[in-house]
Order: C-alpha cells, then structure tokens, then sequence
C-alpha cells in the first residue's frame, strides 16, 4: 500500500482513539488536580470516600476468591465432564454478560427484596438483604460470574488429558493430579480470568445501584459515590473518585497486557 | 474429586448449586413477575408509549453504534496489524481500557470533555449523539479485538502479490481482506450491539434521561423499579433480553455461515 493512503489511515485511527479515549480520560486526571493535589487528596480522603473504598474493597475480596473457586471447578467439569445437559449450562454461564446489569439488580430485588420471593421469610427471621451488604455483595458477584469459566475452558481444551492420565497411572489420587498437574498447567489462563473478574467487579455500577439505596457511609461503593456526588454537584469530589477508579482500572490493564505476553511465551516455549 | 472418568460429582454438584442460587433463581423471578398481571399486563407494560419510545431508541441507538464500531474497529485492527509506527503497542494495549474502566467513570470521563463545562465548547449531554459516544467508547474493545487475531493470521504476501499485479488498494481490500475478515467483524459487532442494548452506568449521567428523547431502555426499568413497579420492569426487562439474545445467535449463525461459505472457496 502506498505511503500516502497508509498515512491517512494512521491518522484517522489514532486521531478517532484520541477523540474518544485518550484525551478525554487524560483529562479527567486534569480535572482531579486542577484545584491543587491538596484538595484532590482531601475528597478521596473524607470518612464517606474510605468507606466506600474499603466497601469496595471488601465486596471484591469476598467476590473473588469464590467466583475463581466456581470458576476452575465449572471449566473442568464443562471440558472433562460428560454429563446431561452440559451444552446449555456453558451459555447459562456467560449468561450475565448478555444481561443488563440494571435487570441484574431488578433480579435480585425480586428474589431477595422485602416483595421478592424470599421476603417474607427474610423478614420473619430479621435478615435483610437488599439495601444492605449481602445485596451489594450479590450484584457484584453476579456480574463477575463469567470470567475465570470463559478463560480457563480454551486453556484445559489446548492442554488435553495426557499428563492428567500419566499421573493417575503412575499412582496420583484425584486431588494430588489436580494440584501438581492440572492447576499448574491452567495457572495464567485463571489468573487473567481473576483480573478480569476483579475489573469487573470493582467497576459494577448499574446492578450494585439498583440493591444499594445509595447511603453515604453505608451501602455507597467507590463507583456509587462517583455519581451520588456528580448530582450533589460536588464535581471535585465525582473527578476524584473517578481518579481512583480510573487508576485501578489502568493498573488493571497493564497487569492484563503483562499476563498476555507471559500467556504468549508459554504457549511458545511448550510449542 | 475430579479424577473419575465422569468428571466428579460434588464439586461440580456445588458449582451447579452455585449457579442456579446467584444466576437461574433471580432471572426465574424476572421472568414469573413479568406477567404478574397475566399475559395482558405484560403487553400493557410493554406497549406503554414511554416503553416502547425507549426500546425503540436503544435498538436503533445500539444498530448505530454498532455499524459505526464495525467500520472504526476494522481500521484500528487493520492499523495495529499492518502499520508500524512508534508506540503501537501502547496504543495496543490502551484498547482495552474501555473493558477495565467502570462504566461510570467512563461517563463521566465523556461528560467533562463533552458536558456542559466543555473547554472545547462542544456540548452533547443530554442528546442522542451523546448517548452514542459514551456507547462507543465502552464497545470499543471488540471489533478491534475480534479482528485483530484474524488480521494478523493473513498472511500479507497475498496482498502484496495482488497488489504487485496491478490491484488497487480498495481492491486489494475489498476482494482479499474483507472476504476473510467479515465473519470476525459479524461477531464483533454482534457482541457490541448486545452490550449497547443492556448498557446503563456510561449513559445514566450524559442522557439526562428525558422520556421520549433521550430516555434509553436500561433506565427506563431503572425509573420503573425506582417508582416500584417491578413487574412492568420486569416484562420490559425480558423484551430487552430477548433483542440481545436474538441479535446474538443470529449473528452468530450468520457468522457459522460466512466462515463455511469462505471454506468452500
């Protein structure tokens, strides 16, 4: 292709991803600091923005670990298992993606809200779920389900079953083979599917929004706060929290491109 | 645990425990309230005009964005693929920034360069356009990433022979690339329009949310759980559900065939 045309085209394509990602996300940083590091350190820092941090914090901490844990042991059972009905629980699991997380959170409501399903039983017994913890944690779970399933199912595909085999038959037990062979082989395909996982549910919005009734200090997420402050007008505060959000969020992303070339050596130091 | 031959039975018993609790038992109950007033309420909840003003926006709001990330996506893939430039695998990288970012700070994000306090002057909150953009921006991802893999599996000497035998570039294009290329475009695409149609926390903030105008499905249900009529929320939700599952195994069909037809070539 002649130099000319492969020009423009550059310049179209990085001007189109200035227009709409760079600069615009660039210049939320700019917003944050524009009234001096102080004030931007001082609106992450008031009792609400640390309580929302370490709600966040929290609700990833528990989401996690056990949406990994689901996640292995649903990928293995969708690639070796032979049970009925295995082709329609795959789409079941990438279900929450094709979701609206506004219908998540309505979902939710339904079961668990003081009209659900379960309300008047919740009720009877004390417990409360929606607008509350257990709600938000719930959502975030919901939302997160999919990824360590989604990348770990190609990984257990490529390395097939030989070395599981050779292991059972020189004397392995079912836990021993998982451990030393199995898990060591899938290791980075669940550990970009963890980080995947964590994104998402420190950035969930909509369906934590629908459970959470919003109260500053209580049931307000990071992500909560950035809108409950932008209504209250409170912009420095919205671009603070962003920030933080923001900065995860590229951590996040390089840790992702990381992983994939730590991925890409594996598969071509084995080939 | 996993060492049987078919497959362990209570870890995966547990897991499908799992599923059914957080997953299966919640979108039960949207679908048993969507007609809590009989097949005649949900036609009501879903015929309303303020309903239906919205589905019909976010279906052709989605349609838009998606034809348009199919084209910009393409060109960024073919970039990232068939350019060398200084700092492209930062750029590389930098696509995916959309899927790692909140939804809300993504909104927001939109809003402080494009919102009302502009320093470009240049103000699309509470507009159409402006839902547009904040859909492009979080379905960036994935035509780029769709296209991307296949690209770079083309193996460039074809192009180069075509084009060494007097082909022009849109040609070369047009008879050599795209052949290949539009089943992966199809499902980028297709998977676009899925998220757009559900999107909610990029929009919430740019819309305004103003019904008729710019009042988009997602928040629409938002308004209806909020003034708590949830089983109008819920059979609105389900026609939601239904568009994206639709477009998805459509395309996905689509894309089946396109890959068989280009086989058979």
């Amino acid at each position: 292709m002649r130099t000319r045309n492969r020009l423009a085209l550059r310049t179209l394509a990085l001007g189109y991803l200035a227009v709409l990602l760079v600069v615009p996300v660039g210049f939320v940083f700019y917003r944050t600091f524009e009234h001096g590091a102080s004030a931007a350190w001082h609106a992450v820092t008031t009792p609400s923005a640390t309580h929302a941090f370490w709600l966040t914090i929290e609700l990833v901490a528990i989401a996690v670990p056990l949406n990994t844990i689901f996640g292995v042991v649903m990928a293995i059972a969708l690639v070796r298992g032979r049970f009925r009905g295995r082709s329609i629980v795959g789409p079941l699991v990438d279900l929450p993606l094709a979701l609206s997380p506004v219908v998540i959170g309505l979902a939710l409501i339904l079961v668990w809200g003081t009209k659900g399903w379960f309300g008047q039983w919740l009720t009877d017994h004390g417990l409360q779920i929606i607008f509350s913890f257990p709600g938000l944690l719930l959502a975030t779970i919901f939302v997160s389900l999919p990824f360590v399933v989604r990348e770990t199912v190609p990984v257990l595909r490529e390395i097939g079953t030989e070395q599981e085999e050779a292991a059972e038959t020189l004397g392995a037990g079912p836990f021993q083979t998982f451990w030393r062979v199995t898990l060591p082989a899938i290791r980075w395909g669940v550990a970009y599917g963890v980080i995947l996982t964590t994104a998402r549910a420190l950035g969930e919005f909509g369906a934590v929004s629908v459970v959470s009734g919003h109260l500053a200090g209580s049931t307000e997420t990071l992500t909560l706060q950035v809108e409950d402050r932008y209504e209250a007008f409170d912009l420095t505060g919205a671009y603070a929290a962003a920030a933080v959000l923001a900065l995860i969020a590229i951590a996040v992303l390089a840790s992702m491109t990381l992983l994939r070339r730590r991925r890409g050596d594996v598969a071509w130091a084995s080939s | 645990m996993f060492g049987r031959p078919s497959g362990g039975g209570l870890a995966r018993g547990i897991a499908m425990g799992y599923l059914s609790l957080i997953v299966l038992l919640p979108l039960g109950a949207v679908a048993a309230r969507s007609v809590d007033g009989g097949l005649a309420g949900f036609w009501r909840a879903v015929s309303g005009r303020e309903a239906v003003a919205a589905l019909e926006l976010t279906v052709i709001v989605s349609l838009v964005v998606a034809l348009v990330g199919a084209f910009s996506g393409t060109l960024i893939a073919w970039v990232l693929v068939r350019d060398e430039f200084p700092g492209k695998r930062l750029i590389s990288a930098l696509i995916d920034l959309p899927f790692a970012l909140p939804t809300i700070v993504a909104g927001l994000t939109l809003l402080a360069l494009y919102g009302p306090r502009s320093p470009l002057h240049v103000d699309v909150s509470f507009t159409r356009v402006g839902i547009a953009i904040a859909l492009l921006f979080v379905t960036l991802p994935f035509v780029v990433r769709s296209v991307q893999p296949v690209l770079m599996a083309l193996d460039p000497e074809v192009e180069e022979a075509a084009a060494s035998l007097g082909a022009r570039s849109s040609q070369v294009f047009r008879r050599i690339v795209l052949p290949s290329i539009s089943p992966a475009i199809l499902s980028g695409a297709a998977l676009a329009f899925a998220r757009a149609v559900g999107e909610f926390g990029s929009i919430v903030l740019i819309s305004g949310n103003r019904p008729f105008r710019t009042e988009v499905a997602s928040v629409f249900i938002y308004g209806q759980i909020q003034s708590d009529n949830v089983s109008g929320a819920a059979a609105v939700s389900i026609v939601l559900l239904a568009v994206s599952l639709l477009i998805l195994v459509g395309i996905g069909y689509l894309g089946r065939r396109a890959a068989k037809d280009a086989d058979e070539e």
